[in-house]
C-alpha cells in the first residue's frame, strides 16, 4: 500500500480555517527548509486511513492472548463518558474552583486505587507501566536519602522480570542485582538471602510472577527484604489475576505501579497511551510526585507532598485514561471486581487444561492469569519454532500469545486468554494450537512458510536493523 | 457473574469439571489463606445508565470555557472533523503494540508516516514513535548526550517551569548534574551560558519560543553550545514550526516538544504525546520505538519496529530508556492531524495564532496594560501587573465565560490560537480596561 506522500497533488487541500480578521503578522525569519507534509482530499484522505485501519489487529477482530498484556474487553461506556467535553475541553492551569470535577475523579480515583492494593496513598502521574517502576523506584531512593542510609544502592530483580524493572533501576540510578529463580519458577529464597545486605535499597517483584506463579513464599520475601533494610516495590503488570482478591500491601509491598491500560481495561491505542499510577504506604507518601489531590468538606484542590521527587509528567498524567478507569470501576463495583481475577484464572487453567494435552507446559502446576508452554521439545524434535506456531495462528485471525518471554523458558509462549472471553472462543483457539502442534509433525513446511494470508508475510527485521529507512525519502 | 464476563456459571462449572477442580479458589491455592481479601470499601456495581448518570454529573462541576486565551504548554487548536472520526476507529483504539510486524502493518506505517512529518515539521534526520509528553522527552534528551565525560546538563530558566521539574526528578534518578541558567529580559543570558558551560558539558536545553512566548536567539545559542562541545537540545512548539527557522537550521543535535497542539484535546492534562528527533547521528541514543522499513519473503514493502537492541525488553539495564508503552494512538493522532492541514493548513494556523496573538497585546495595551518583555513573540506574551489585578482580571473575564491568561510571576502569559475570534479578542480588552479603571 502507498504511503500518505505518495498520494494526491500538490494543490489538494482541506478547507479547514477561515481568512485572518485581524492584521496578519510574520517572523522575521522564517523556516528556509521546504515542508513536505501530504497533500491529499478529505476523501482521499479518510480511505488512506481506513486501509491502515484495515491492516491491524485489534480485540474486536479476534482473540488477543499476549502474555503479560492483559488484553481484554475494554468497555464503549467508558470511551464515550472519557470524550465529555466537561473532561477534554477542561484546560489543565484551569483554577481549582472551575475544575472540581477533574478533580474528583482523580481524588476519586487515587482513593479506590488505595483500597484495591492495600496501600496508603496514590499518585496518578505516570503515564505508563513503566513510567511507574521508574517513579516508584525513586520513592524507595527518596526514602533511603532522606534516611541518610547512601549506601543503600542496590536493587535485586529476579532473572524472570520484564525488561522495563532492571531498565527502571537503572533510570533511578540504581545498580541492578539479577537472582535466579528456582526451579519452580519462582523466587529462590537462598539466593534472595545471599543477595540482600547493608546495598539493598529494595526488591522488585510481580506476583503472580511472569511465568504466571503466585510465589507461596510470598511474605516470607518481602520480610527477607524488610529485615535488610530494603523496601519491596510490585511490578503490577500481572494484577488481573487478584483484582479484588489479594492485595500487594498485604503481601508485604511497600509501593507498587498498576497498569490501568491493563487490569482497568482502557484501551491500548496500539502501544499507549496507558497510565502507571503508583501507590504507596504512608511513610514513602511524602515523597510522591507533586501535585496530588486533597479533599476538605467536599472541595478538592492541588497540593504537593512535603518531600516530594518533584513531578515526573507535565500536569496531572494522563487524566482522560483515569477517567475510564473509574468508569470501569464504578462499573464492577466491589461485588464484580474479584470475578474479574477469578474468571481470568479460570480462563487461563481451562486453556492450560486442554493444551497439555499435546504442549509441554514450562510449569507443571495450577496457573494464574497465565501460563507459558515451551516449544523446546517440539523444536527439537521438528524444527519447529515458538515463532513458527505464532505465525501458524496469524493466517486463523488470531493474535498470537506472548513469544520468547521469560527468558528462563526456552522456546516460550505465555498466554493469558483475560475474562473477557468466552469457552466456545477458546475452544475454537484450543482446536487451532492443537492443530498447529499436528502440522509441525507431518507438515512442517507450512508452518515455516506461514503466514500466507495476511497484508505482508514475514518481514526481514535484520535488513531493516542494517540499512536503518525510518522515514520517507522525498528525493 | 461478572460484569463482560460471557461465561454463565453453569459454563464455568463445565471448565473447572476439565481443570479437575470444584472452585475457582482452588486455584489460588499458592495464595495464603489469611491473606484473602473478604470485602473491599469501595461503592456498589452500577448498571450502564447509572454510571453514565454518574459520571455525567462530576463532567458537570468543571467548567468549560467558550473563550480560552490560556496556553502555557497546553493549547486549543482547531481539531478537524476527520480527525476524531478515523481516530475512534475500533482497531486503533484497541490493538496493542505492533510486535506482531504482518497485522500491523497499519500502525506500523502510520507511525512511519507520522515520524517522516515529525523529521519534516523540525527539519531533523530522525524520529522516534513518540513518548509520554514533551516535558518527558526533555527528560530523556538528557540521556541521549551525556557520556562519561560529559555529565552535566543544563536548561533555560525560560522553558516551561513543568519541563524544568520533569527534568530535575529524572536527574535525581540518573544523578545528572543539572543546572538553570539565568535569564535576562524574558529571554536566555547567553552571557551567563557561555560562562557556565565547561568541558563536562553534556548538554543544553533550548526552548522556543520560550515559555514567555519569546523567540530566543536560538541558533546564536547552538553556536554558544557547540563550541563548548556540548550537545544542543531544543523544545519546540510544533504549530510555530510551520513558520520559524526550524532547530536542525538553528543547529540543533536533538529537537523534542509536547505534541499536544497537534490534533489533541487539552483533557485536563492528557494523553498527549512527546515527540523526540534527532540528528544521524543521534539515532541510536535515541529511547523508545522506531519504525523502519524493510520487505517481506516475497519482496514486499513492509514496516518493522526496528533497531530494537537500544530497548529494554532486549538490553534490560543497558537499554537507552525503560519505556516501553509510548503514546502510540495520540501519535496516530498527530500524524493524522498534519496530513488533513498540510503544509498550508499548518501555515494558516501559526499565522493565525500568531497574529491573533498580536492582535490581544495590542488590543490590552490599549486596555492599559503593558508587556513584560520587548521583543519577537509567538502566539504567547506577558503583561505586566501585580498579581492583586491579575486575579481581578481573571475572575472578570471567568464572569463572561473567558478564560484569561495565566498569572505568573510578574504579571499574566496570554495566549492566543486560531479558534479565537476577534470579537472574542476585543470583548477581552473592554473587560480588562473596566477592571483597570476601577
Amino acid at each position: 500500500m502507498k504511503l500518505i506522500f505518495e498520494k494526491g497533488a500538490p494543490d489538494q487541500h482541506l478547507s479547514l480555517l477561515p481568512a485572518c480578521d485581524v492584521p496578519e503578522v510574520s517572523f522575521k525569519e522564517e523556516r528556509a527548509l521546504p515542508l513536505r507534509l501530504p497533500h491529499v482530499s478529505e476523501n482521499e484522505l479518510t480511505r488512506h486511513y481506513k486501509q491502515l485501519s484495515d491492516r491491524v489487529h485489534g480485540m474486536n477482530d479476534g482473540f488477543y492472548p499476549l502474555g503479560s498484556c492483559t488484553m481484554k474487553y475494554n468497555p464503549k461506556i467508558d470511551e464515550e463518558l472519557a470524550a465529555l467535553p466537561g473532561f477534554t475541553q477542561i484546560h489543565p492551569l484551569q483554577s481549582a474552583e472551575t475544575a472540581q470535577g477533574c478533580l474528583e475523579v482523580l481524588h476519586t480515583m487515587e482513593k479506590n486505587l488505595c483500597e484495591i492494593t492495600g496501600l496508603d496513598a496514590f499518585t496518578l502521574q505516570p503515564a505508563a507501566g513503566a513510567h511507574g517502576e521508574f517513579t516508584g523506584l525513586l520513592l524507595i531512593k527518596a526514602y533511603h536519602v532522606h534516611h541518610k542510609d547512601f549506601a543503600r544502592t542496590k536493587i535485586i530483580v529476579p532473572d524472570s522480570a520484564h525488561g522495563t524493572n532492571p531498565a527502571s533501576a537503572r533510570m533511578a540510578g540504581f545498580d541492578v542485582v539479577n537472582i535466579p529463580s528456582g526451579p519452580d519458577g519462582c523466587v529462590d529464597l537462598e539466593a534472595l538471602k545471599a543477595a540482600v545486605g547493608p546495598d539493598t535499597a529494595g526488591l522488585m517483584l510481580t506476583n503472580p510472577n511472569t511465568v504466571g506463579i503466585f510465589d507461596k513464599n510470598i511474605l516470607k520475601i518481602t520480610e527477607i527484604i524488610h529485615k535488610a533494610g530494603g523496601l519491596c516495590y510490585y511490578d503490577g503488570a500481572n494484577l488481573n489475576a487478584v483484582l479484588g482478591v489479594v492485595r500487594p500491601g498485604d503481601m508485604g509491598f511497600d509501593a507498587c505501579h498498576l497498569n490501568l491500560h491493563k487490569s482497568f481495561a482502557t484501551p491500548h491505542g496500539g502501544g499507549g497511551p496507558g497510565a502507571g499510577p503508583v501507590g504507596c504506604k504512608a511513610e514513602l507518601a511524602q515523597f510522591l510526585p507533586g501535585p496530588q489531590v486533597e479533599e476538605k468538606g467536599g472541595k478538592y484542590k492541588f497540593v504537593t507532598p512535603k518531600y516530594s521527587i518533584g513531578r515526573v509528567r507535565g500536569f496531572a498524567g494522563n487524566f482522560d485514561v483515569v477517567v475510564k478507569a473509574l468508569c470501569y470501576l464504578l462499573t464492577l463495583g466491589k461485588e464484580e471486581l474479584p470475578h474479574v481475577a477469578e474468571n481470568a484464572v479460570l480462563n487461563a487453567n481451562y486453556m492450560m487444561a486442554r493444551l497439555k494435552t499435546s504442549y509441554t507446559m514450562a510449569y507443571d502446576t495450577f496457573c494464574m492469569h497465565e501460563f507459558v508452554m515451551s516449544l523446546e521439545g517440539l523444536h527439537k524434535e521438528t524444527g519447529i519454532a515458538a515463532m513458527d506456531i505464532a505465525k501458524g495462528l496469524l493466517d486463523h485471525g488470531i493474535h498470537p500469545p506472548t513469544m520468547y518471554f521469560p527468558l528462563i523458558v526456552h522456546e516460550a509462549l505465555m498466554i493469558e486468554p483475560c475474562e473477557t472471553e468466552s469457552k466456545e472462543i477458546m475452544d475454537e483457539v484450543c482446536d487451532v494450537f492443537l492443530q498447529l502442534f499436528e502440522e509441525a509433525k507431518t507438515n512442517p513446511q507450512a508452518l515455516h512458510d506461514a503466514p500466507l494470508h495476511t497484508p505482508v508475510r514475514r518481514l526481514d527485521e535484520v535488513a531493516a536493523a542494517r540499512h536503518a529507512i525510518v522515514r520517507y525519502n522525498f528525493d | 457473574m461478572g460484569t463482560y464476563v460471557p461465561n454463565s456459571e453453569r459454563v464455568q462449572q463445565e471448565m473447572l469439571d476439565v481443570i479437575g477442580v470444584k472452585n475457582v479458589r482452588d486455584l489460588y491455592c499458592n495464595v495464603p489463606k489469611k491473606m484473602f481479601v473478604k470485602e473491599l470499601n469501595l461503592p456498589s456495581e452500577k448498571s450502564e445508565l447509572e454510571v453514565r448518570a454518574a459520571v455525567i454529573e462530576i463532567a458537570e462541576k468543571n467548567r468549560v470555557f467558550k473563550t480560552c486565551l490560556r496556553g502555557a504548554g497546553a493549547y486549543r487548536h482547531f481539531i478537524p472533523a476527520v480527525v476524531k472520526s478515523i481516530t475512534s476507529r475500533e482497531e486503533l483504539v484497541t490493538a496493542y503494540t505492533p510486535y506482531q510486524a504482518e497485522i500491523s502493518q497499519g500502525i506500523l506505517q502510520s507511525i512511519f508516516e507520522y515520524q517522516t512529518e515529525m523529521c519534516e515539521l523540525t527539519g531533523m534526520d530522525v524520529s522516534n514513535a513518540s513518548v509520554y509528553d514533551g516535558a518527558t522527552a526533555a527528560a530523556e534528551s538528557i540521556t541521549m548526550c551525556r557520556d562519561r565525560k560529559r555529565t552535566k546538563a543544563y536548561v533555560s530558566a525560560t522553558a516551561n517551569p513543568q519541563v524544568i521539574e520533569t527534568m530535575q526528578t529524572y536527574c535525581f534518578g540518573s544523578g545528572v548534574e543539572l543546572t538553570v541558567i539565568p535569564a535576562k529580559n524574558g529571554k536566555t543570558d547567553e552571557k551567563a551560558l557561555k560562562a557556565a558551560l565547561g568541558e563536562d558539558a553534556a548538554c543544553f536545553y533550548l526552548q522556543q519560543p520560550n515559555y514567555f512566548g519569546l523567540m530566543e536567539d536560538a541558533a546564536a545559542i547552538g553556536e554558544i553550545v557547540h563550541a563548548a562541545g556540548a550537545k544542543y537540545v531544543m523544545g519546540v512548539n510544533p504549530i510555530a514550526c510551520a513558520l520559524m527557522k526550524t532547530p536542525a537550521e538553528c543547529g540543533a543535535d536533538v529537537a523534542v516538544g509536547e505534541g499536544q497542539p497537534l490534533g489533541l484535546d487539552v483533557a485536563f492534562g492528557g494523553p498527549y504525546l512527546g515527540f523526540m528527533t534527532a540528528t544521524h547521528d543521534m539515532m541510536r541514543h535515541l529511547p523508545g520505538r522506531i519504525v523502519g522499513e524493510t520487505h517481506d519473503v516475497d519482496g514486499k514493502v513492509g514496516y518493522v519496529l526496528t533497531l530494537t537492541a537500544r530497548e529494554q525488553h532486549i538490553r534490560r539495564e543497558k537499554a537507552t530508556s525503560n519505556i516501553c508503552s509510548n503514546e502510540q494512538l495520540c501519535a496516530f493522532t498527530a500524524g493524522l492531524y498534519m496530513a488533513a492541514m498540510g503544509a498550508s493548513g499548518m501555515r494558516q494556523a501559526a499565522t493565525l495564532s500568531m497574529s491573533k496573538a498580536h492582535y490581544l497585546a495590542k488590543a490590552l495595551q490599549k486596555a492599559g496594560l503593558s508587556l513584560a518583555y520587548k521583543g519577537e513573540f509567538f502566539h504567547e506574551f506577558v503583561t505586566a501587573c501585580d498579581e492583586k489585578t491579575a486575579k481581578s482580571i481573571e475572575k472578570a473575564l471567568e464572569k463572561v465565560g473567558i478564560l484569561g491568561g495565566l498569572s505568573v510571576d510578574g504579571g499574566i502569559l496570554w495566549c492566543a490560537t486560531e479558534v479565537v475570534t476577534k470579537a472574542e479578542l476585543d470583548k477581552t480588552a473592554e473587560i480588562v480596561k473596566e477592571v483597570l479603571s476601577k
